[in-house]
């Protein structure tokens, strides 16, 4: 602990060094700006460089993203850009149906639309059981807790790349996990050319990758439950399933909720991990709704900035629908007095 | 060593095993298996040559067949431990291979070649570990100027975010002014709004900056985060108005107030802030894939991913420089670990 305080202390010593020197030198024309706008005109000067880059990169972007999905043409620039109205909707939605993407004029769209909405179904209910499993191991009587708490929290941090590469190595057809079917006498398995075997390894990627971050919370919010609950309950010679379904899993609530909504809100973004472990493949098994709008914008020969602006308010709009979920149960928490 | 046992073997209460015991067991050992047995894995693979990443069954060591020049060849030939047909041994190096039958020939009387079943033989192989994974791309990969590319963003963008983050969060909670409780909902409401959502206009934006290319294109639009802003708020609201007060009788100009007082006593939630902006950049994938397109500006994620995605996969100069670009992250977890559990536990913050 002590010596992570003192890596701390160095690392910012280096960090701040140049911006000491800076703040030292802003020191006398800021005096004046102060006189000039008086004590409570400074506010704007702080506000100001956080607020440009916000509004330049962030704002602006969102605001001029509705615009862009009704314009047509290959031209990055807007003014370049000719207005074609809701024909890029129109695109993504013409369909004969829309559980057949063969039948749409956009197919990948649809493609994508499916697979992220198996993608998001399967995964979220895996992640939310394994975290929930795992937070009441670590919730126990354990020695070492913050050591195995480390353990499940390791991939959390590793770099999206590195966890596509790690597995693409492992599922490769000479890799570590054929070995583990050969000890036990079954035939190989193409984890990555097959396409179920993909989806799979997709799904269970994605949750090595994260259930310790989410089983965090779930930990936090089991150590708030009050110890003498659980007292009282075995005085009264409660059965431990009845104190979980009673006690644990009705005060565990909230931050179950939140967790829920959290890993909808990344399941249905997913990219990173899953592009660079099978790049969508085999065919279109993995192609899910970021990557689609990722090779529309950018990468595919025949870019189409419009339709993936388009494409991309729609996750959009799911997305905010399910934040604005999560705000909701924070703030009811937050108005009965739980975090 | 009866501490280690009752570490081990601690259990619910009383005499016998409850299930829930088992049960916690398999879940904590089997958890210690899946989480670090895959990277464990990987930097073991990393040490092995091209032959051997390419065997299988895989080993668990990195080996390497043991080869011998023998007159009358023009290249090394692969050396094999044989039990003879009178149940002698011998070494013997291998000529060709046809069908279940292998050539082989005595290093010492190259004219003579012996046919052996080659269930007879074994290779004479040795432990050895390929540490040329490591030096190679290090020589002729442009490999530290990816690695320069990675740390000069990850340390700006860290700087900047901390910078403006934290004035922009001062202003939030100690001025009273119009309009400061729209400015907070613009924040919060962009808290919605991932980098994936607004990919094709940022794009546009960056370009027109001129930025297309530019390691400051991948920096800028990252740095205004609203998780940023509004936990140094949270933060900051806990420091009492009296101080600043105070300062202000004593002539202390904002700025001083800022940069003297409330910036030193928000330190460790500016800790927090940078050990998650330090991790979220190094790692960035998306948004520097789309800005980079010139091989020398690439990011470390960049340079191996487009590596892993060309056709002839080196995967052991990959999987080095994979343990590379893991090595950053594995030390700020093994040195912070307390404080980004406590950091997420206290904020859900990622």
């Amino acid at each position: 602990m002590s010596a992570a305080g003192g890596l701390v202390k160095t690392a910012g010593a280096i960090v701040t060094a140049p911006v000491r020197l800076l703040a030292r030198l802003l020191d006398a024309p800021l005096s004046a700006l102060q006189r000039l706008g008086g004590t409570n005109g400074m506010a704007a000067f702080f506000l100001l460089p956080n607020m440009a880059i916000f509004g330049v990169f962030v704002l602006f972007p969102l605001v001029v993203n509705i615009v862009y999905s009704t314009t047509g043409g290959t031209a990055l620039f807007l003014a370049n850009r000719n207005f074609v109205g809701a024909a890029q909707y129109q695109r993504l939605f013409s369909c004969d149906s829309y559980l057949d993407p063969k039948s749409c004029s956009e197919d990948l769209f649809w493609t994508a639309v499916w697979n992220t909405v198996a993608f998001v179904s399967v995964q979220v209910v895996l992640m939310v059981v394994v975290a929930l499993i795992t937070a009441l191991v670590l919730n126990r009587d354990l020695r070492a807790r913050s050591f195995w708490r480390a353990v499940f929290f390791f991939p959390v941090l590793l770099s999206p790349v590195v966890v596509g590469l790690i597995w693409r190595w492992i599922l490769q057809r000479q890799g570590l996990a054929n070995l583990g079917l050969y000890e036990m006498g079954f035939a190989p398995i193409n984890w990555l050319v097959e396409r179920n075997w993909a989806f799979a390894a997709s799904v269970g990627v994605s949750v090595w990758a994260h259930v310790g971050f989410y089983a965090l919370i779930l930990l936090a919010g089991l150590q708030a439950i009050p110890k003498d609950l659980y007292e009282a309950a075995e005085m009264d010679g409660t059965r431990p399933a009845r104190v979980f379904w009673r006690i644990t899993l009705p005060l565990l609530m909230p931050n179950l909720l939140v967790v829920l909504v959290l890993v909808l809100i990344r399941a249905v973004q997913i990219f990173d991990e899953v592009y660079v472990l099978t790049g969508g493949g085999p065919g279109t098994a993995t192609l899910y709704l970021t990557q689609y709008i990722y090779e529309v914008g950018f990468a595919s020969a025949l870019r189409n900035p419009g339709l993936a602006s388009a494409a991309s308010i729609l996750m959009g709009l799911v997305l905010i629908v399910l934040t604005l979920f999560q705000l909701g149960i924070v703030r009811r928490n937050a108005s009965k007095g739980q975090s | 060593m009866s501490r280690m046992s009752d570490f081990i073997l601690r259990r619910r209460g009383g005499s016998s095993w409850d299930w829930t015991d088992v049960f916690t067991w398999f879940w904590l050992i089997g958890g210690f298996i899946l989480m670090f047995g895959p990277a464990i894995w990987l930097v073991n693979s990393s040490f092995k040559t091209p032959a051997g990443l390419a065997e299988f069954p895989p080993t668990i060591l990195p080996y390497v067949t043991a080869e011998m020049m023998v007159e009358g060849q023009d290249k090394p030939l692969p050396l094999y431990e044989v039990t003879l047909e009178d149940g002698s041994t011998a070494q013997l190096v291998e000529l060709r291979r046809v069908g279940l039958v292998a050539q082989m020939v005595d290093p010492a009387k190259p004219d003579e070649i012996v046919r052996v079943n080659i269930q007879d033989r074994t290779p004479v192989r040795s432990v050895s570990f390929a540490t040329n994974n490591y030096v190679q791309p290090f020589l002729s990969f442009d490999f530290m100027r990816y690695l320069g590319n990675s740390v000069f963003v990850t340390v700006m963008a860290t700087i900047i975010t901390l910078l403006t983050n934290s004035m922009a969060a001062f202003a939030l909670s100690k001025y009273k002014f119009r309009g400061r409780g729209f400015v907070m909902f613009l924040i919060i409401a962009t808290l919605m709004v991932p980098l994936s959502v607004i990919l094709v206009p940022l794009y546009s934006v960056i370009t027109a900056m001129g930025l297309f290319n530019s390691l400051w294109g991948v920096i800028l639009p990252t740095v205004a985060t609203p998780t940023g802003v509004f936990m140094l708020r949270q933060y900051m609201l806990t420091i009492p108005d009296e101080l600043i007060d105070a300062a202000r009788m004593d002539k202390a100009s904002e700025w001083q107030i800022y940069w003297r007082i409330v910036l030193p006593l928000t330190a460790p939630a500016l800790a927090v802030l940078a050990i998650f902006s330090v991790v979220w950049r190094w790692n960035d994938f998306l948004w520097p894939l789309i800005v980079l397109s010139r091989r020398e500006l690439y990011t470390l994620q960049i340079a191996l991913n487009t590596y892993a995605g060309e056709t002839n996969v080196q995967w052991h100069f990959l999987l080095a420089m994979t343990v590379v670009t893991m090595i950053p992250i594995v030390l700020v977890f093994v040195f912070l670990q307390r404080f980004i559990t406590t950091g997420i536990a206290g904020s859900g913050l990622k």
